[in-house]
């Protein structure tokens, strides 16, 4: 196959927080479901850990998408932290949004422990969704990406 | 010709207003003229440019270079200044961070001009735009050829200080004018290359006096759509102030004069992305833990991006030149 | 054919380049002025929330950021549809006006006035602040770095910051002033009206008692008889932040006057492939090229422009120097471009005396520098005399007040067609059958500085900074001769 036929493999980037979406994770990996190994994870104790930072960094750095992961609303070790996340999530999309990057690359999933065939299921179809967009095309202005605010959370 | 040291100032893609204040050291400039001997500084002299193409290397001592770097010519100037400087320091935000300039960075080349040559008031039936090369009749005109991204001085020389703010605070140059006179004579050292020279290290809110309590909020607003509080911290009352993520050095110019930080003394201290701290900043004052509301609270802060990287975008992570050449 | 190429230094200096062409016969055929750079505002204001406009578009300048910050200040309450209570109108004025009186000031002390102070025969090497400095004495040199510090001490009170003030919203101000900052800034116009004064004797005393100053100012080099244009009040008095545009014709009569909002009905901006800079012109009498007189819609946009377009000054001390103006060169309207140096010195006394009335008002105290608008954002033109001439900016928005499109045409833009003509002038009179005098490239630097240009606005040279090069190249492009202006 030569390079300009091969089937694009999305570079993703997922951070999962220690307890619940990163055992999700774990449980997809140990039994065995099958997910799309696009998708690098990195752990953080809680997705409050999050710095918007870390995830201009990956895309800066190549990643065509980042994911974002954290335990269900009410059920974060640390309280309230990932109501923060999701916060910063919103407001980090639109900002994304805004500097040229589509919305559809970058997802929040809630996931516990045991969630783990909905976690696989839910990479497989973002790696999808990802790999429709095509790579990140960093010459594109804002204007020439669609406007949209409407959020969407999974799981 | 005396052998004090040489002192040079250049503009690139610059508004003079960093220049406006240099003049406005009012008589500390004359420290400048006893010490230097200043050899290039197209403002306040007659800028002998082939001068400066005929000196050695590293002959000019100090040269402040400020305007960011929207043509081929700007580039040009920097290299040769480069060359011939020993401390080249980048000045004020459009050569540290592409300051509003930089904002450019959201657009295209094409987009820009387009807008330009298409205005309401624009008589332009031929639908022209400029040429960089252009044959008229009696021979080949020529203009420089501006660059696809606005980019940083750093972006294309090596800069040894960076000195923040839209534009640098007299004050401050005052201080770092006697820095350097004062490292010159062996009584002082100069920090190390790479620092930030003329500011503080810590945050605008740091320095701003009004009054903190933890911050919540319900709603962003606008200023010009309230009585603000005048001794209130203005996050607090809704109102986007960049405060939080700017790095001191202005004494909290604008909150003290009843407006907002707007961003011009760039990142603080060990910021990455000077975009990315604010979000978080200004995530966590939003006081909700629903999706809809808090979506609805962000509705109120009506263009985020350009809040966040006012100054920066040149020198942020997702929108300046290297990014923007990753294609 | 032969070109001369006249670049400030190199082309590689970015502050305009002019070519002068040549014909078969050794004359000028055609000359080219050309502006290096675009920074776009235009697209990357789109999408900002409108009350960041007068923040904005200060960076478009550093020479004149007051003046855009109050056309945006004017255009964004026009997009509100809000009326600003009075103290907040006149404290914009008051700033405005101590802005005037320190940018002439550095203007006439230097950048343009050296050329008349130290006469244009000077080496050039003194024609600049240093050899103003020599010769007036130091004492002079003290007083301006006095007015310049007063200036910006006012700037900074009212507007929070010395350069690219913030503080001005849209329906007034963030701020209002005490009683005791009000004292100050009376206590340093007063001062300002006194340096004002002492300006014009020093322009009598050097230039108007000196008869071939004065036969270089009424001369011909730099006569074009345009259209003028100037800010007015409601007696047809000049006003640098308000009122509406006035135009008079070559002639001095009044062309047209219209309110701010439908410039666009009289103003358009011609196109070259070669510049990145648009020529603005009156619509309705049209373009045609580097011409004067009644039928070309080249106008000017300068102090003296100002002067000729209005019937007087609105201040009794300016009023008497408005009169004497006239008296001296002959009647309305004057052509001679090297007048807008003794105009702009009319304009700083008025300036200051404005700043003295507005610091006396009563209102300006108040605590009402502020209203919040209630109505739908929209669209909104704002207008004010920039120094360097009519400052126009136009937005548009959606229902938020996020910008949609927006509209500039800066001072110094105004003056493009009129400065090529300049340039074109001083090289037709001083090229001849191919020999070039000498004296070309000081007539075009004077050229120059008499309209203060500040490329600032259009890219960032600053008023009068034009050290210039000519190189004289045969026809195949070999260079022959090259004149230098900058002392080695
Ligand atoms: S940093 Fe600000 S003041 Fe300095 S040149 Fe840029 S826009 Fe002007
Ligand atoms: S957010 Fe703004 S107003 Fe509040 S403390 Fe910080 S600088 Fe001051
Ligand atoms: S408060 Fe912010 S915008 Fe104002 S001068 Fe200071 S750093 Fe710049
Ligand atoms: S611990 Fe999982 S989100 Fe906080």
């Amino acid at each position: 196959m030569t390079e300009e036929t091969k089937p694009f493999e999305p570079v993703m980037i997922g951070f999962t927080c220690n307890w619940c979406s990163y055992r999700a994770a774990d449980m997809a990996g140990i039994s065995r479901m099958k997910y799309a190994p696009n998708v690098r994870l990195i752990r953080l104790m809680c997705s409050g850990r999050l710095d918007p930072t870390f995830v201009f960094k990956a895309f800066a750095g190549g990643a065509d998408a980042v994911l974002v992961s954290g335990c269900h609303p009410g059920d974060c070790h640390y309280a309230t932290q990932n109501y923060k996340a999701m916060r910063r999530f919103y407001l980090m999309k639109r900002v994304l949004n805004q500097l040229g990057i589509e919305s559809g690359r970058i997802k929040l999933l809630w996931a516990s422990a045991a969630e783990g065939q909905i976690f696989a299921n839910e990479i497989t179809k973002f790696v999808e969704e990802v790999r429709a967009l095509g790579p990140l095309n960093w010459n594109k202005t804002s204007a020439e990406i669609p406007v949209e605010t409407k959020e969407e959370v999974t799981a | 010709m005396s052998n004090k040291p040489k002192f040079a100032m250049y503009w690139a893609a610059s508004c003079g207003g960093c220049e406006i204040a240099v003049l406005n050291i009012h008589e500390k400039i004359l420290d400048v003229d006893a010490a230097f001997d200043v050899v290039f500084w197209p403002v306040a002299m007659d800028a002998k440019y082939k001068d400066v193409e005929a000196m050695q290397d590293g002959e000019i001592t100090l040269c402040l270079f400020n305007g960011g770097m929207r043509n081929d010519e700007n580039e040009h100037v920097a290299r040769l200044l480069r060359k011939k400087s020993k401390i080249m320091v980048s000045f004020g935000s459009c050569a540290c961070e592409g300051c509003i300039p930089g904002l450019a960075n959201f657009s295209s080349i094409k987009e820009m001009v387009d807008t330009a040559f298409t205005t309401i008031t624009t008589d332009n039936p031929d639908n022209l735009r400029p040429q960089t090369s252009y044959a008229m009749p009696e021979g080949i005109i020529t203009i420089p050829t501006l660059n696809t991204v606005l980019k940083t001085l750093d972006q294309v020389v090596d800069v040894d200080y960076y000195m923040p703010g839209c534009p640098p605070e007299s004050h401050q140059i005052a201080a770092v004018v006697d820095l350097v006179i004062a490292a010159l004579n062996g009584k002082a050292e100069l920090p190390p290359k790479g620092a930030t020279i003329g500011a503080g290290n810590s945050t605008v809110c740091d320095e701003c006096t009004r009054k903190r309590h933890e911050k919540t909020i319900k709603a962003f607003g606008r200023i010009q759509l309230t009585h603000t509080d005048p001794e209130l911290c203005l996050l607090e009352q809704g109102i986007p102030c960049n405060g939080p993520a700017t790095r001191s050095g202005c004494n909290a110019r604008c909150p003290s004069a009843g407006a907002q930080c707007i961003g011009c003394y760039g990142p603080a201290e060990g910021v990455v992305d000077y975009g990315a701290r604010l979000i978080a900043a200004f995530a966590s004052v939003i006081d909700s833990d629903k999706p809809d509301e808090i979506n609805q609270i962000l509705d109120g802060l009506v263009d985020p991006a350009g809040q966040f990287y006012r100054f920066n975008l040149a020198g942020s992570l997702l929108r300046s030149s290297k990014s923007a050449q990753k294609g | 054919m032969q070109r001369i190429t006249i670049d400030p230094i190199t082309r590689l200096e970015g502050h305009g380049k002019i070519e002068i062409f040549l014909n078969e016969e050794g004359n000028v055929a055609n000359t080219y002025f050309q502006i290096p750079e675009l920074r776009g505002f235009e697209r990357f204001c789109v999408g900002r929330p409108v009350e960041e406009m007068p923040l904005l578009t200060n960076r478009i300048c550093g020479v004149c950021p007051e003046a855009h910050h109050m056309a945006a200040a004017k255009a964004v309450d026009a997009v509100y549809h809000v009326e600003v209570p009075p103290t907040g109108k006149k404290l914009r004025e008051l700033l405005y006006s101590a802005f005037y009186a320190t940018d002439h000031t550095t203007h006439f002390y230097a950048l343009g006035g050296p050329d008349f102070i130290m006469g244009p025969d000077a080496p050039v090497a003194e024609r600049n602040i240093l050899g103003v400095i020599h010769k007036v004495g130091l004492e002079i040199g003290g007083k301006v770095i006095q007015m310049r510090k007063y200036g910006h001490t006012v700037v900074e009170m009212i507007g929070g910051r010395k350069v690219h003030p913030c503080t001005s919203i849209p329906g007034g101000l963030t701020k209002g002033i005490t009683e005791e900052q009000r004292k100050e800034i009376e206590t340093m116009g007063r001062w300002a009206i006194e340096f004002a004064q002492f300006s014009l004797k020093v322009f009598n005393d050097i230039v108007l008692s000196n008869k071939a100053y004065l036969d270089l100012i009424v001369g011909d080099i730099y006569t074009h008889k345009t259209y003028y244009m100037g800010l007015v009040d409601e007696n047809n008095r000049i006003n640098f932040y308000d009122g509406k545009v006035r135009i008079v014709g070559p002639d001095g009569k009044e062309y047209i006057k219209y309110e701010p909002k439908d410039y666009a009905a009289h103003i358009a901006e011609h196109v070259e492939p070669w510049t990145y800079l648009k020529f603005p012109y009156l619509k309705n009498v049209g373009w045609k090229g580097f011409v004067d007189g009644p039928d070309s819609g080249v106008y000017m946009a300068t102090p003296l422009s100002r002067l000729n377009a209005a019937d007087g000054m609105a201040t009794p001390l300016a009023q008497a120097e408005y009169e004497k103006f006239y008296s001296t060169l002959g009647g309305k309207p004057v052509h001679q471009r090297l007048a807008i140096h003794w105009a702009r010195l009319i304009e700083l006394l008025y300036a200051a005396e404005r700043w003295v009335e507005l610091a006396t008002d009563p209102e300006i105290t108040s605590p009402d520098f502020h209203a919040i608008p209630t109505a739908t954002p929209t669209e909104g033109v704002g207008i004010v005399e920039a120094p360097r001439g009519t400052l126009t900016h136009h937005y548009w928005t959606d229902e938020r007040g996020v910008v949609t499109k927006v509209n500039l045409i800066v001072g110094t833009t105004n003056n493009y067609a009129p400065i090529t003509m300049s340039i074109k002038k001083a090289a037709d009179s001083l090229i001849k059958k191919g020999n070039v005098n000498e004296g070309l490239l000081n007539m075009v630097e004077m050229a120059f500085r008499a309209y203060d240009p500040c490329f600032g606005c259009a890219t960032h040279s600053l008023p009068g900074q034009m050290p210039l090069e000519i190189t004289i190249r045969d026809t195949d492009g070999n260079p022959i001769d090259v004149l230098k202006q900058f002392c080695e």
